[in-house]
């Protein structure tokens, strides 16, 4: 089969949306386009916590600084789980786009992999938690100081998005269960896909200005 | 001015304690100040039970609900977020005429209200001007309009949409009841740290603007992303981005602005919100807290906002000027260019809000430069709306005379904004009411006339019938010398040192100015009157004014190209675009009004009541945060989340109007035009005009 010569090239779709008639192309791509444009407002949003973060850094108030509040043992854990949750969902998205109506083998693959990436999601957000809670217990609360406040804040928001994530898949899989693998749930499984990879690249931000920066200081 | 309450009543309420209402504060303690809060608390009650009765009575519940509420039709949407806009711009301008008033009255005398009510005054009618004036009508106009110039059946993302404005209106539903519940903040509408810090505000004033201005910015962080997308994806065939009616190209850059400038804003009220209920110390004066970041992140937002609410009106006077002097657009590439180059250069210049607050020279010097620049394409674009009225066949319509005086008072306005960007004279008068004559200069013309002559220019297209021009031309008698004289002494007495949100003026020399600023008042609240009056005659005299070929004003973008009103579906068939004013020529080459060669299905979205379920929850999640009554919080909270949830999981959601009702409808409509009498251009603000222009001006002569 060969695509639809009128019908504009699926620049963003990857799930199995190849053959996809013109108005279907046309509405998957303006549907996953939006979801770019919000991640890039989305990213503005870090950009300007991240810009917080580094106005805070000295004002720690007597309480602790950066180098103390810092692990980089967890936080490199952290960093391999959420970097193989990417690539766990990158296989589960190369799955999906070989799905055939003939036979199951595929979807069942991709939902595995689903699985995975929301095992390593969970474990990495537990992982964070923890961080947390003995950040507390060092007296390391936001409440102390603008440091406190800033780091909180970014690396917080950073795990309600990892959170959002996390509940979003099970949702996906639910849809998959009982409504199929539609168009709709195809574009919201991009939609996801793009999301996670997206917090991936953030948190590569935060490893490196955040966790590596409070390592060396 | 809180009370603590405890127990099962603090769990229950909160914060929320018989003091915070306004009648018993008055009851308590009468006195001028408390009892107009008392009036503007028993005017939303009562005008919310009026509202509530009326439709009742009248039996319209589930007509509003089904047509309106739960619409996701891009139209109706729009003409929601006007109506809103006009609901809100009456309290801000009452508010402003309070404004006026108390500083008209003491003059070395105590006035009428207190220090704190006036306050109030001033944060809430520079909130809501711009947050729930000016945001819903530019949206509202980019909503009802975009879709249709470019050949579109509805917006990209209409579920979202629907969300967008529920949040907004959640946002001015907040701002209502905090007249009513409580009390609103003091801070201005900049909500300024560390003032606005509990160690300064302890009420809840400032969590009512902190949760109203979060909801809209979320709003319009989706509204930016929807007409964004609408722009870039949803074009006819044919439109590419040289074709665009001017219109969707600010529109195109408003929302391109909302993309950037909403994260930060929503980012900074929020990190407010932490400050003031998590103990948190982003800008606090202790705890190594720094109010500037909240000035720079604030401001990052507040100047790219100037164009947000700027450029549509641009688009507007685009369209209007063009349309009413029967000529092309002159400078068509000059205007594009202008509009990116004004988005853009909006990035670079947000620090020229605060030169006087310790950057050094320097710096300042870079910033007043990069915002003497943004003059340069604004110029342009002056000189290209004159050019286009030049040797054309000019229609003084009341939009017209919009667009003039907008040309005329805005250039005005930018002069004294050239002062304000050269530093050294920053500093002889910001703060000082100079500053609020120049914004007021700039906002008031080039939005809110903008605003006005759009919805005076599309009004027959969405209702299909003209608005009365006899009253429109009385509103802008009213408004354009009223502007004048309530902004023009207010140069005067900033130059002379009289500092911006006084509630007391010590300077009897300021007297007559100041009366002269409060007259001018009263006349642009007249102006409002008089557009209520027109839009009442309007509607009472519908019979005589209908257009419903749909092209009044012989205009040229494809949204004239269809009925007034248009049909749900907006076209019968998506149209294919060979040219820049598509329509215009169509019509001149005799192409317009022509059957298609057969209908298709057409697929809508359905109704869904999501947007509404979530608008309401978010506010009322947001009521409970501003109490500290947290189960409701909670409560709706959650329930905003599994709305947002539920939704996806819905699959019924489109319905398909089938090929023979398009064809019906069009081949009526079309029937309509053909039987209906062509109106030369002059006679087009009579009861003549059926919506269908005559021809070439040679035709005209050649009848005479």
């Amino acid at each position: 089969m060969t695509p639809d010569p009128v019908a504009p090239a699926l620049r963003h779709a990857g799930l199995n949306l190849r053959h996809a008639s013109r108005e279907e192309a046309e509405q998957v791509e303006s549907d996953v386009f939006g979801f770019w444009v919000f991640l890039m407002s989305d990213a503005v949003v870090f950009a300007t916590l991240f810009a917080l973060f580094g106005t805070s850094l000295e004002a720690t108030a007597g309480a602790p600084d950066l180098r103390a509040v810092v692990k980089l043992g967890p936080a490199f854990i952290e960093t391999m789980l959420l970097l193989t949750s990417s690539f766990t969902f990158g296989m589960a998205s190369i799955e999906f786009s070989r799905v055939h109506r003939l036979t199951r083998r595929h979807q069942r693959l991709a939902v595995r992999w689903l699985l995975v990436t929301w095992v390593l999601g969970t474990a990495f957000l537990g992982m964070e938690v923890n961080d947390f809670v003995t950040m507390a217990h060092n007296g390391a609360t936001a409440d102390r100081s603008f440091f406190l406040s800033a780091f909180t804040v970014l690396v917080g928001t950073h795990g309600l998005h990892v959170l959002t994530g996390v509940i979003w898949l099970p949702l996906m899989l639910l849809q998959l269960a009982g409504l199929g693998l539609d168009r709709p749930l195809k574009v919201n499984l991009i939609r996801l896909s793009l999301f996670w990879h997206f917090l991936d690249i953030v948190w590569i931000a935060i490893f490196s200005v955040v966790y590596l920066q409070g390592a060396l200081r | 001015m809180l009370t603590e309450t405890h127990g099962v009543a603090h769990v229950l309420l909160g914060n929320l304690t018989w003091a915070a209402l306004p009648f018993v504060r008055a009851w308590r303690d009468p006195n001028v100040s408390e009892i107009i809060g008392t009036g503007a608390g028993a005017v939303v009650i009562l005008g919310a039970i009026a509202m509530f009765a009326l439709v009742t009575w009248l039996g319209k519940w589930r007509y509003l609900w089904t047509e309106w509420f739960t619409s996701l039709d891009h139209k109706k949407i729009g003409i929601m977020y006007v109506v809103l806009a006009g609901v809100m711009l009456a309290r801000a301008l009452v508010e402003a005429v309070l404004i006026r008033t108390q500083q008209a009255v003491a003059i070395n005398a105590p006035g009428y209200v207190e220090p704190g009510h006036f306050a109030q005054l001033f944060t809430t009618h520079g909130s809501i001007m711009v947050f729930f004036m000016a945001m819903p009508f530019l949206t509202g106009l980019i909503n009802y309009v975009v879709p249709l110039q470019i050949g579109a059946r509805d917006m990209a993302f209409p579920y979202m949409n629907s969300v967008g404005f529920w949040l907004t209106a959640a946002g001015a539903a907040l701002m209502m009841v905090s007249l009513a519940v409580g009390e609103f903040s003091t801070g201005g509408w900049s909500g300024y740290p560390p003032y606005t810090e509990l160690a300064f505000s302890g009420g809840v004033g400032p969590d009512y603007w902190i949760w109203a201005i979060s909801l809209s910015s979320l709003g319009s962080m989706t509204v930016g992303i929807n007409v964004a997308c609408t722009i870039f994806k949803m074009r006819a065939p044919g439109m590419n981005f040289m074709r665009l009616p001017l219109f969707c190209w600010t529109s195109l850059c408003t929302s391109i602005l909302m993309i950037f400038a909403m994260p930060p804003l929503t980012a900074v009220t929020l990190l407010l919100a932490g400050d003031r209920y998590l103990g948190m110390h982003f800008f606090t004066d202790d705890g190594g807290g720094n109010m500037m970041n909240y000035v720079n992140m604030f401001w990052l937002f507040g100047h790219p906002e100037v164009y947000i609410l700027i450029l549509p009106a641009f688009g507007v006077y685009s369209e209007v000027i063009s349309a009413f002097s029967s000529k092309e657009l002159y400078g068509y590439t000059s205007l594009v260019l202008a509009t990116m180059a004004i988005a853009v250069l909006s990035f670079t210049v947000w620090l020229h809000h605060f030169f006087t607050m310790g950057q050094g020279a320097d710096v300042n010097a870079v910033f007043g430069i990069a915002t003497m620049t943004i003059g340069i394409p604004t110029g342009v674009k002056i000189y290209d709306w004159i050019f286009t009225m030049f040797r054309g066949e000019v229609r003084f319509t009341p939009s017209m005379l919009f667009s003039i005086a907008f040309l005329v008072t805005f250039t005005l306005g930018g002069f004294t904004g050239i002062i304000l960007a050269t530093p050294p004279l920053d500093y002889a008068v910001h703060d000082s009411l100079f500053l609020v004559a120049h914004f007021h200069n700039m906002l008031i013309p080039g939005t809110l006339y903008g605003m006005v002559a759009g919805y005076m220019f599309w009004f027959p297209k969405a209702f299909g019938f003209r608005l009365n021009e006899r009253w429109g031309r009385i509103a802008v008698a009213c408004w354009v010398p009223g502007f004048f004289l309530a902004f023009f002494p207010l140069y005067l007495l900033g130059l002379a040192g009289m500092a911006r949100r006084t509630q007391a003026v010590f300077d009897p020399a300021f007297r007559p100015w100041l009366y002269a600023a409060l007259l001018g008042a009263l006349l642009m609240i007249s102006g409002l009157v008089t557009l209520f009056v027109q839009l009442y005659v309007s509607i009472r005299d519908r019979a005589a004014n209908r257009v419903p070929v749909g092209d009044p004003w012989d205009a040229r973008g494809l949204e004239w190209s269809v009925a007034a009103p248009p049909p749900e579906w907006n076209f019968a068939t998506i149209p294919h675009v060979g040219d820049r004013d598509a329509f215009y020529w169509r019509k001149r080459n005799k192409g317009a009004y022509r059957a298609a060669d057969h209908y298709r299905d057409i697929v809508l979205p359905k109704n869904s009541a999501c947007g509404v379920v979530l608008g309401v929850a978010s506010g009322l999640c947001c009521f409970g945060l501003i109490w500290h009554i947290w189960w409701m919080a909670l409560l709706f909270g959650l329930l905003a989340v599994a709305t947002i949830i539920v939704r996806p999981f819905m699959r019924d959601v489109t319905r398909v109007i089938p090929a023979v009702e398009v064809e019906a409808v069009d081949r009526a409509w079309l029937a309509q035009a053909h039987a209906a009498r062509p109106v030369p251009r002059e006679e087009e603000q009579s009861s003549l005009n059926q919506g269908l222009a005559e021809g070439f001006p040679e035709l005209v002569a050649k009848r005479a």
